[in-house]
């Protein structure tokens, strides 16, 4: 089965800072992952290299076939990420929003109906500027446009946060939907029943790497790919 | 492309609508600065109407700073930089269509200018078709321009004060162009001002095709 | 802490250690060779006041204005020269197959010897307007471009002091040194077409001969100055290269300390565990 996620020692700097510090994972085409980790461990910044926003600096990191060190741009429409950001204008409805988030990214617009009731965001919400919203509200909106784009990668970062119980077994239902459909997912969540029950694996982040499950982390591993004090990717 | 670019324009112009930042403070400010140009200079009609083309030019550029600050804070404000990158969107395009939202409302501010100046500074309105393709050309050059320096200070902390340092010397030639032409336009010489519109044209291509080209590096690691 | 810091694999910032030697031998001859240029040029230099100050005769219609021949000139092409090195080296960064952080730290060496040498050449062409033209300043075609290119590159080192991710900010700068560079000839012709006032050059012998001990002098400025500019941008990269040396090996320490939180919450994590 190819793998829908495949890091080797992949290392992503902010500034000097390793936010992946050489952290490798497989992740296969439908498997449903938990992240977990400490506050700053590193599950966020995953997510973001997953969705093509971090530089790899080292290391081999290949996602949807394709690779990141080569080119971050392609995937883009495939992913879809659930951030701390909402990524919506202020100015905007709900559903204006989401038009323009299925229109950029070519997505047929007859999802966005459906995807707004499956929400909850109906009759007058939906007309709403999104800066008067609830950041309730606004997380369901960012989850709605997830859904209508269907992408084939889902990136949750802490998808339950801020939601009410109705909402958070809505999240739940549509992350079983997903992978039912054949969609990977890959969940941050620092609530660990609830993110236990819906995936397949847990995999514990800490210090910008994956832990083992001896709980081993070799310290002295090559950082191979750093040369001349300029970082690079592996052509391997 | 084009279709990224128009959405994105339509995106943007929509929020100026909602919003109404441009209409209610962008043009007041320039309404303000044109008043500050007439006490400055006093009220020697005769100086004025000398240097309406230059004064003109000089608002527009002031204006137009703000409306980029403006077209960057759009998306720098629910980390909507991260936001257009994951939109799938072209940035190409979106080079496009931030330029083009950004060159609509200038035109319609330097239409108000224009008619508020032409009051002002006693200087008759003549030479209309130059006047327009004056506008027209000298916008594109500014809206591509500035459209680039906003992104890349956008990604800086001190974006506020790097964005004019930036953006002004490289923009000096469309002010000098249109404030040629302006002049040539007024004193009914339009022929005279038919260079400067070349200058204009070569300096707007130039720049929206660099624009097009660099702005995706610049959106990914800007 | 230096227990966290993984062994340094010699591969990481140097060339390796089997061209270790090699290596060192190389830097030195360029140290030597950098130490001659630079010394050749103070010495050009040196000369260069000498004739042009005491030796040099005054010219019959300028007088002693004329003396500025052996700066003006020079500078101003030493400008020039180091912004058209800084737009190649940028152009370099920016084509795929070129791209190297080195192109990026010669590009801003050179911007910033090329700011000096503008503004130099600002200051000896306004005093040699304020004799010749009776102001300080002339709306000269090249002079206002010259200007105008300063506050350019004024603001294109205000660019790459922005703090940021050495690739990010090497792109981001490479693209405005771009943009800047383009926007030179625009200036130029946009400017002289505004005013045609003066002479092509803004010094122009005009009708004075250069010729002899004047033109020998001058040649030398030229030279002089140009190997002040190849030492000035040598030592300037040489920094910036030391620069990004150390923020690597900080990076390593930093991969390193990044590691040892995640062993440091694996023994909290098994403890928690078992």
């Amino acid at each position: 089965m190819p793998h829908a996620v495949r890091f080797r020692e992949a290392v992503a700097l902010a500034g000097r800072f390793p936010l992946l510090s050489g952290l490798s994972l497989e992740v296969a085409e439908g498997e449903v992952v938990h992240l977990r980790g400490a506050n700053g461990a590193g599950k966020t910044s995953l997510l973001r290299a997953c969705a093509g926003l971090l530089a790899i600096a080292g290391g081999t990191a290949v996602v949807l076939g394709h690779d990141l060190c080569l080119d971050r741009q392609s995937l883009r429409r495939e992913v879809g990420l659930l951030g701390h950001a909402g990524f919506s204008y202020e100015e905007l409805s709900v559903e204006e929003n989401l038009a323009f988030a299925l229109r950029a990214a070519r997505a047929p617009a007859e999802r966005a109906d459906a995807a707004l009731e499956r929400l909850g965001l109906v009759g007058r919400v939906r007309k709403t500027a999104v800066g008067a919203c609830s950041a309730g509200q606004r997380r369901r909106l960012a989850l709605a446009v997830l859904v209508a784009r269907a992408p084939r990668l889902w990136l949750l970062d802490e998808p339950h946060a801020g939601l009410d119980h109705e909402a958070r077994a809505v999240v739940d239902e549509l992350v079983r939907e997903a992978a039912g459909s054949g969609a990977t997912v890959l969940v941050a969540s620092h609530e660990l029943e609830r993110a236990a029950a819906l995936c397949d694996r847990q995999v514990t982040i800490a210090g910008g790497r994956v832990l083992e499950p001896g709980g081993d982390a070799p310290l002295g591993a090559p950082i191979a790919a750093l040369a001349g004090g300029e970082v690079g990717c592996d052509v391997a | 492309m084009w279709h990224d670019a128009v959405v994105v324009a339509g995106k943007d112009l929509r929020i100026e609508w909602r919003s109404r930042v441009g209409l209610n403070q962008v043009v007041p400010f320039a309404l303000v600065v044109l008043l500050l140009f007439g006490l400055a200079l006093g009220p020697d009609a005769g100086r004025l109407r000398a240097a309406a083309a230059g004064l003109f030019w000089v608002t527009v550029l002031l204006a137009c700073l703000l409306a980029v600050q403006r077209s960057v804070a759009v998306e720098t404000a629910d980390a909507g930089r991260d936001g257009l990158r994951l939109s799938g969107l072209d940035a190409g395009g979106i080079f496009v269509g931030k330029a083009a939202a950004l060159a609509l409302q200038l035109l319609v501010l330097e239409v108000v200018l224009a008619v508020v100046a032409a009051l002002l500074y006693a200087t008759p309105l003549s030479g209309i078709g130059l006047l327009a393709a004056t506008c027209v050309l000298a916008t594109a050059g500014l809206a591509a321009v500035g459209t680039f320096y906003g992104a890349v200070s956008a990604g800086t902390r001190v974006r506020e004060t790097l964005l004019p340092l930036l953006f002004f010397p490289v923009v000096a030639p469309v002010v000098l162009a249109a404030t040629k032409a302006f002049s040539a336009a007024l004193s009914h010489h339009s022929g005279g001002g038919l260079g400067w519109l070349g200058l204009l044209a070569i300096f707007s291509v130039a720049y929206v095709a660099i624009g097009t080209i660099a702005f995706g590096p610049l959106l990914e690691d800007g | 802490m230096s227990a966290l810091v993984p062994p340094v694999d010699h591969g990481l910032f140097g060339e390796g250690a089997r061209s270790d030697a090699a290596a060192a031998s190389r830097q030195r001859r360029a140290q030597l060779a950098l130490r001659v240029v630079g010394v050749t040029g103070l010495l050009g230099v040196v000369l260069t006041v000498w004739l042009g100050l005491w030796v040099t005769p005054p010219d019959a219609y300028m007088g002693n204005l004329v003396r500025l021949l052996y700066i003006h000139p020079s500078m101003a092409w030493d400008a020039f020269l180091a912004y058209g090195v800084s737009f190649l080296a940028s152009a370099c960064y920016l084509w795929p197959r070129t791209r190297d952080l080195r192109f990026d730290r010669l590009a801003g060496a050179s911007a910033e010897a090329g700011v000096v040498f503008t503004a130099i050449t600002l200051v000896t062409g306004s005093l040699w307007g304020r004799p010749t033209w009776g102001t300080w300043w002339v709306w000269d075609p090249l002079l206002t471009t010259t200007a105008l290119l300063f506050v350019l590159y004024l603001g294109y080192l205000a660019l790459r002091k922005v703090p940021g991710d050495p690739e990010v900010r090497a792109k981001r700068t490479a693209v405005g040194a771009l943009v800047a560079f383009i926007d030179v000839p625009i200036v130029y012709f946009s400017v002289t077409w505004w005013k045609s006032l003066h002479q092509a050059p803004t010094i122009s012998p005009g009708k004075s001969d250069v010729h002899g001990l004047m033109a020998w002098t001058m040649l030398l400025s030229f030279v002089a100055f140009s190997l002040v500019y190849v030492w000035f941008v040598a030592h300037r990269y040489r920094l910036a290269g030391l620069q990004a040396r150390e923020e690597a090996e900080g990076l390593a320490l930093a991969l390193a300390e990044r590691r040892a939180e995640g062993a440091a919450s694996a023994v909290e994590e098994n403890e928690v565990w078992t």
